[in-house]
């Protein structure tokens, strides 16, 4: 799967008018991922998952920054996701298929806040986006 | 077998009652089609699927979009007896149609993308949570008669 340069610009678009909400959207998708896929809870004994928890929201804000910074380096996911995918492989060993309940809480934030912007194309783009980013968190698990 | 408790079932059936089925049908099998290309599959005789304005504006994909959605409201009218509701269509889409399971997933989870578009702050956490739920209920019933 690659990112055409469509794909790009739709990302880039798309996350232009997220602004300085990254951090804020991070934890939203959070909270609806661990309200809609228990499972997920299991990564985080250590945490206050209740609505509005401060662990979340900070939590959140690291997902969003993580996603700005891969936003401006799409022709170099990897290199600009090296530290991440090594911390996800060698310490935190999320399983893969938690990627895709995260990515898919995502999208959903996204498509409540900007629905307007949010079509179909667009859709299609952030969920590769999404994929990939994911792909790339998982690659050096083993 | 799953249970809904009755805040679930309240939150999916006042969504469900602002849900055009003939509109928002076509919106859903439209952007699976467009977001999971490899869907398009099964539909080779739909004619021009071939960029993302063709698939959402085609009229074979809105009125089986409407189809899909449709039988998605016997669901909802269903909520605790998902297996016995799709028990035939289940069986439809192994024997007949040989449509992997896998796909009743994606399509769930497109749909719940489109109410969130379509209902925005008003499909709050709480709401998708019960929307996944009942989401994954008709794919696993859906699944259940494969064999």
């Amino acid at each position: 799967m690659v990112l055409s340069s469509s794909d790009k610009s739709n990302v880039k678009a798309a996350w232009d008018k997220v602004g300085g909400n990254a951090g804020d959207y991070g934890a939203e998708a959070l909270e609806r991922m661990f309200l809609s896929f228990p499972t997920t809870k299991t990564y985080f004994p250590h945490f206050d998952l209740s609505h509005g928890s401060a662990q979340v929201k900070g939590h959140g804000k690291k997902v969003g920054d993580a996603l700005s910074n891969a936003v401006g380096h799409m022709d170099d996911l990897p290199g600009a996701l090296s530290a991440l995918s090594d911390l996800h492989a060698h310490k935190l060993r999320v399983d893969p298929v938690n990627f895709k309940l995260l990515s898919h809480c995502l999208l959903v934030t996204l498509a409540c806040h900007h629905p307007g912007d949010f079509t179909p194309a667009v859709h299609a783009s952030l969920d590769k986006f999404l994929a990939t980013v994911s792909t790339v968190l998982v690659s050096k698990y083993r | 077998m799953v249970h809904f408790t009755a805040e679930e079932k309240t939150a999916v059936t006042h969504v469900w009652s602002k849900v055009n089925v003939e509109e928002d049908g076509g919106e859903v099998l439209g952007r699976l089609l467009v977001v999971y290309p490899w869907t398009q599959r099964f539909f080779d005789n739909f004619g021009n699927l071939s960029s993302s304005s063709a698939i959402m504006g085609n009229p074979k994909v809105k009125a089986h979009g409407k189809k899909v959605l449709t039988s998605f409201g016997d669901a909802v009218k269903n909520m605790d007896n998902l297996k016995g509701t799709f028990a035939k269509l289940s069986e439809l889409h192994c024997d007949k149609l040989h449509v992997d399971p896998e796909n009743f997933r994606l399509l769930g989870n497109v749909m719940v993308i489109v109410l969130a578009s379509h209902f925005g702050k008003e499909f709050t956490p709480d709401v998708q949570a019960a929307w996944q739920k009942l989401v994954a209920g008709v794919a696993n019933a859906m699944a259940h008669k494969y064999h």
